[in-house]
């Protein structure tokens, strides 16, 4: 298959690969946190960290552009808990807001960069869609290198991490720092997001995180399982979608990525033993036959 | 008319088409919705252009609008299996659906004007070259569509008013009384769609969230009042419009962009400075009230000791900070104020209570 011989697809198809398993791990704890959407926010984010690095550092080097990345999402989750915390905003509202204002201020960085006459300029726009064809090598290390240390610190921390996802008042209970692990986590989320703006750029980041996730949940009620279940689903996702973009001309990897990730999880949701859909159809007109029966 | 006066006058009236429906999104907390719509709209658009073959057909107009409302009643079905929660099923259906628009307009649509960078970005520099005769007259279109969407929202508003305000502060009580909660519900969507379509053919569709949200949330920490929420984010938003334009002439960047910038910072100086609820204001009414407590306990423990012996010592102001346990300058402060208050003299170092201070450290020894 050329899929494994072609030095440009097999990039793309190992880099797509190794996006829908990080995304799909860490995305775990956005969803049972409820913060499935601060991933949307944080990842519309990102822009204006990438056009100012773009301003500040003048390179186009991709590590350069996503540590800038890292730092504008992580500031605006920063400002978003400050608003929650300090208004009566409510959550749903501040996200909308801080996605796109942030998102806006990215846009007039663009357009700035955009008339510098600096030729190396071009290609920042394949931030908002993402431009899995474009992968290179040291694309690949560069995500190694983003998610190596954010996996380490989720294994490090996996007692606390796992309590605080399901019961944070009883982790502050038992003294646990909990407000220093969910900074934790929301840092370990921007990691994923960072990576996959390459790949499927801003716009489209918040499926990889939720989409793996929730259909992990509908197989298991075991975190564990979760976790490794998503990153397995992320990863065949990905697998799947460079595939088929490759068949064809003109086909997007990222949208079709996303594409296999929501197929995976409608199945997941209708035919998951216990808490699918047809599943509990299926349950309900048992319950009436035998009821019928007596 | 100007090209540049005909920009800013279509940004400032879709300014307000959106304040309208986004008061009514922030106060039900939905806000996240219009994200949502925003980006399906786009698959609405598509698909009807494959069906039409023209791109100003008004069945591009009727498919945005039923995609709009379908993404939320795609959300809601998933939400209400109880599989997923409510943002998470707006992270699965977004996605999804501008997946499949982006797909297709990058696989059939590539040569034509509807391409997906001008769709999340707009431009409303080129708004004044898109012209339609009405009445003989040369007009913008996206003034005239951004015009009608204006009026139709603000009839909606006008009619619906009193049902909104039912459903939107007691949804349990509007049922009760037989108003649907469902229909205001997809009227709501219905408008939040039909304004998400018209605008972003001219700013783009993430400047019709922030045009949408920022305005009503910004007007929501400065009042209490549904009509003065509903007046000041109108304000709000065609203010953010004129300025984000200006700011964009200045640095010759884009409009839409501009704009988002703008309501961002209009918000986030109603964050810091809002006259009740503003950062700056808690702060101050905190430390304020800290003081008038301190002043109290002042005056019941100068009640407490006065005329006893050893009240040259108890009431010495040296002494408070032993009893009392306050910082030297926060005690400072204190005695100050009570002195200045006509609560409390000093007289060498020692502390009396006035009349009046007497008066209040009774009222607040029984209240």
């Amino acid at each position: 298959m050329e899929l494994f011989t072609d030095y440009t697809l097999r990039t793309v198809t190992i880099g797509s690969m190794l996006l829908g398993a990080i995304s799909g791990l860490l995305g775990c704890f956005a969803v049972l946190r409820r913060q499935a959407l601060l991933g949307d926010a944080m990842s519309h984010a990102a822009l204006p960290g990438i056009a100012l690095a773009f301003l500040i550092t003048g390179q186009r080097d991709t590590f350069t552009l996503l540590i800038g990345a890292a730092i504008a999402a992580l500031a605006a989750a920063l400002w978003l808990l400050a608003i929650v915390r300090t208004s009566r905003i409510k959550d749903d509202t501040a996200l909308a807001l801080v996605l796109a204002v942030f998102f806006g201020f990215g846009l007039v960085l663009l357009s700035y960069v955009q008339r510098q006459p600096t030729a190396a300029q071009a290609g920042l726009k394949s931030f908002l869609f993402g431009q899995a064809a474009a992968l290179v090598e040291r694309d690949l290390w560069a995500m190694l290198v983003i998610s190596g240390p954010a996996l380490a610190l989720v294994a490090l921390f996996w007692p606390s991490i796992k309590l605080i996802s399901f019961d944070p008042d009883f982790a502050r209970s038992l003294g646990l720092p909990v407000r220093r692990v969910e900074v934790l986590l929301t840092g370990v989320i921007v990691a994923a997001i960072v990576i996959g703006l390459q790949t499927v750029g801003v716009v489209l980041m918040s499926a990889m995180l939720i989409a793996p996730a929730v259909a992990a949940r509908q197989w298991t009620n075991r975190l564990e399982t979760m976790v490794l279940l998503a990153a397995g689903f992320g990863a065949l996702a990905a697998f799947a979608g460079a595939w088929i973009s490759a068949l064809g001309d003109r086909i997007a990897t990222g949208p079709v990525i996303v594409l296999t990730m929501s197929g995976l999880t409608a199945v997941s949701l209708l035919i998951a033993p216990e808490r699918g859909l047809l599943w509990q159809r299926w349950r309900l007109t048992r319950w009436r036959q035998i009821g019928n029966n007596h | 008319m100007t090209p540049q006066l005909e920009v800013q006058l279509i940004a400032v009236i879709i300014a307000a088409a959106c304040a309208l429906p986004g008061v009514f999104l922030v106060l039900r907390r939905m806000a996240m919705l219009s994200d949502a719509i925003s980006h399906t709209v786009l698959l609405g658009i598509v698909l009807a252009y494959f069906i039409s073959d023209s791109l100003s057909s008004p069945l591009l107009f009727v498919g945005a609008v039923a995609m709009g409302v379908l993404t939320v009643w795609l959300v809601e079905l998933i939400s209400g299996s109880q599989l997923v929660r409510e943002d998470a099923a707006i992270g699965l259906v977004f996605p999804a659906l501008f997946s499949i628009a982006v797909l297709l307009i990058s696989r059939y649509a590539g040569n034509i004007h509807l391409d997906t960078d001008s769709v999340l970005l707009g431009e409303l520099a080129f708004a004044p070259f898109d012209r339609i005769d009405l009445f003989g007259i040369s007009l913008p279109r996206a003034l005239i569509f951004g015009s009608g969407v204006l009026l139709v929202n603000a009839s909606l508003l006008m009619l619906f008013y009193k049902e909104l305000k039912l459903v939107t502060f007691d949804p349990a009580l509007a049922a009760t009384l037989g108003f649907t909660p469902t229909i205001i519900h997809y009227g709501l969507m219905t408008s939040v769609s039909l304004t998400a379509v018209t605008a972003f053919d001219a700013v783009g569709s993430i400047l019709v969230i922030a045009l949408m949200i920022a305005p009503p949330a910004t007007a929501y920490l400065l009042t209490d009042r549904l009509p003065r929420m509903v007046g000041l984010s109108v304000a709000i938003g065609v203010l953010a419009a004129i300025s984000g334009y200006w700011l964009a002439r200045l640095f010759d960047v884009s409009i839409a962009g501009a704009m988002a910038t703008m309501t961002g910072i209009g918000f986030g100086i109603a964050w810091l400075f809002a006259p009740q609820r503003g950062i700056v204001a808690q702060t101050w009414q905190h430390r304020r009230r800290r003081e008038r407590f301190a002043v109290q306990m002042l005056v019941l423990h100068l009640l407490n000791h006065e005329g006893t012996g050893e009240a040259g010592v108890e009431c010495h102001s040296q002494h408070l900070i032993e009893e009392l346990r306050w910082q030297p300058t926060f005690a400072g402060a204190v005695v100050r104020r009570a002195i200045q208050s006509g609560l409390v003299q000093q007289l060498d170092g020692v502390l009396y209570l006035t009349e009046q201070g007497r008066a209040l450290a009774r009222e607040a020894s029984i209240g």
